[in-house]
């Protein structure tokens, strides 16, 4: 059976869709509503992953335990980052969060008796011995299989991200239509008319950014899980681009656009994989790589020239500026 | 030990001022910053492979020929991306986003092409220049010496002739520039030509200091170009150089072992970024900018 037919490919496709959508949820909620540029969001989730990963292998915690702190550690981050650097202007703060992110992947690459370096985290135990977070992991995965009954441990996975990335969506979703929403969404027209309204602006895009880095944490531990060993390569700021591409193809201003984007995206980007009729034939593997991202590139200027709103955007409510 | 650092540092700055005033120049006659200009200057370094390696050409003749091409280009961009987008009335978000898209298409073209093997050019890198304790490669020599040629000349285009008068007046306030009667598609036409030919030998002379380079090499150069460009001012030329040169210091005598032992080399990157994001915390305009919200 060709790749293209089988299930697990698709489900494979529809678990990385799924944790592209939690990091698109973050650059919604930053962007979206509190009118952040921020483009150093792979930190984040680079930070989740890693301090999910080290909590369990060096200290030998539990998954229930590691990954919680590995939020609230990325949500930390986030605020300890936005502190100096959120007053800055919005291409300035866009500059300051890439060049955060890029410390933070050299620190990973070069720190090894923390990170396990360039290797990743099979060197997270020292060398030679492979270590591994997800044997807990590995049981709630299988309980979950069992429990309903589904056919793989991909379906399972399957599952429990959307679940995860669904509930998140409605969260904020929730969230935008009360009044903390609503005041985001005003600093965002016009952050002058807030703050002349008595609202303490900083403070709402500090609450924006800790929450929006807290789901890129998540999204850092279901990436860990799903790959069962990462590196620092995996955390470059192409990742960060792709999850803006994700928001802007779905649309700004919209939380349920971000799924809607991420599956789209998801779709586009790991099934141009296999068009092997022409013009795609023409073409090796590698060179079909750059392909397909000189497509996404495209398409982000398309988009901006084109439909600045997204495909579900309101026009209305917001353009890219 | 510490004068090689410190002339490691100036080779340094010197190439990556020049990368900066492209950046300053647009950023002040446009307003955004370009996040396609690393990989501008990559188109650069590889259209003088071409014409180094395969056909042969001598160096000087091949970097000159890639300054042009690189210019062509850069017009190129304005007739079909950034007029356009102007015309729609884009803001600086849109604009930064759009370059954030024609980055990845520009690499992922050059890869295309050129395939991701390393390349070099032809030039002996051998050659050595020895001056006291200090000990300078050919490149490093020339690299040097073009630059500071180079950024010389861009301030003085900039201060004395009618189009860099021009070209400041736009920047200054491109409506009022309009009424008096210059021609502001044309002013930023020549600006786009003018930042294609410095990427351009940015490109190459990055590339000839780097000795092997890659086409993800003008994109991993962007971030220090970025932290020169605000260190020094951003729209300054002069500013331009005294960031990178600052710059390319910093991150050279930082690992200097009398320094508490200095930083590890592998951290060096890390320096520029440090020094950039302490930058626009400490003083955002720059050292030589004007003092305005940022």
């Amino acid at each position: 059976m060709s790749t293209i037919a089988s299930g697990d490919f698709w489900a494979f496709v529809g678990v990385v869709a799924g944790i592209y959508a939690l990091l698109g949820l973050g650059i919604q909620l930053e962007f979206g509503f509190a009118g952040l540029l921020n483009f150093g969001h792979v930190a984040f989730m680079a930070i989740g992953a890693y301090t999910m990963a080290i909590l369990v292998v060096k200290l030998g915690w539990s998954m229930w335990i590691a990954t919680p702190l590995a939020v609230v550690a990325a949500a930390a981050a986030g605020v300890a980052l936005g502190l100096p650097t959120l007053r800055l202007r919005a291409d300035y703060f866009a500059i300051a969060t890439i060049a955060f992110s890029e410390i933070v992947r050299y620190v990973a690459t070069n720190e090894e008796t923390l990170t396990g370096g360039s290797q990743g985290t099979i060197n997270l135990a020292g060398a030679g011995q492979a270590a591994s977070y997800n044997g807990d992991w590995d049981r709630f995965e299988s309980w979950v299989q069992s429990t309903l009954r589904l056919g793989s441990k991909d379906a399972a996975m399957l599952a429990i991200v959307w679940l995860v990335a669904l509930a998140s969506c409605t969260a904020l979703w929730a969230a935008g239509r009360t009044p903390w929403g609503r005041v985001l969404r005003g600093i965002r027209e016009d952050e002058d008319v807030v703050s002349s309204l008595g609202k303490n602006v900083f403070a709402f895009r500090l609450q924006a950014l800790a929450v929006g880095s807290a789901l890129a944490g998540l999204a850092g531990c279901f990436y860990a899980w799903q790959f069962s060993f990462f590196s620092p390569a995996d955390f470059a700021p192409l990742l960060t681009f792709f999850a803006w591409m994700i928001v802007i193809l779905g649309g700004l201003g919209r939380f349920f656009a971000v799924p809607v984007g991420a599956v789209v995206f998801g779709v586009l980007f790991a099934g141009t994989r296999f068009f092997d009729f022409a013009p795609f034939a023409w073409f090796d593997s590698a060179e079909r790589a750059y392909l397909r991202l000189m497509l996404i590139g495209l398409a982000i200027i398309g988009l901006i020239l084109f439909r600045p709103q997204g495909v579900l955007g309101r026009r209305e409510e917001l353009v890219l500026d | 030990m510490f004068l090689q650092l410190v002339a490691n540092g100036l080779v340094t700055g010197a190439v990556v001022a020049i990368a900066a005033l492209g950046v300053s120049l647009v950023y002040g006659i446009l307003g955004f910053v370009n996040f396609a200009y690393g990989d501008v200057m990559t188109f650069g370094a590889f259209v003088a492979v071409l014409f180094d390696g395969r056909l042969g050409m001598a160096m000087i003749v091949a970097a000159v020929l890639a300054m042009v091409a690189t210019a062509i280009l850069s017009l190129g961009l304005e007739g079909v991306l950034w007029r356009p987008l102007r015309a729609r009335r884009a803001g600086f978000m849109s604009l930064f986003l759009a370059s954030i898209g024609l980055a990845l298409v520009l690499r992922q073209a050059i890869f295309l092409v050129a395939g991701p093997q390393p390349r070099s050019y032809d030039v002996d890198p051998y050659k050595v220049y020895v001056l006291g304790s200090v000990r300078l490669s050919g490149a490093q020599v020339v690299a040097v010496a073009v630059a500071a040629v180079a950024i010389v000349t861009v301030a003085l285009v900039l201060r004395v002739t009618s189009v860099g008068r021009t070209m400041r007046a736009v920047a200054d306030d491109r409506a009022l520039a309009a009424v008096s009667g210059i021609d502001t598609g044309r002013v930023i036409g020549v600006t786009w030509i003018l930042c294609g030919l410095i990427a351009g030998l940015a490109g190459v002379l990055s590339a000839l200091v780097q000795g092997s380079f890659d086409p993800n090499f003008g994109f991993s150069l962007l971030l220090p170009v970025f932290a020169a460009v605000v260190l020094g001012g951003i729209g300054s030329a002069y500013g331009a150089l005294l960031g990178g040169l600052v710059l390319g210091l910093a991150t050279e005598v930082s690992t200097w072992s009398g320094f508490h032992g200095g930083v590890n080399p592998v951290y060096k990157p890390v320096v520029a970024f440090a020094v950039l994001i302490a930058v626009l915390l400490l003083r955002p305009q720059g050292l030589l900018g004007r003092a305005r919200t940022l």
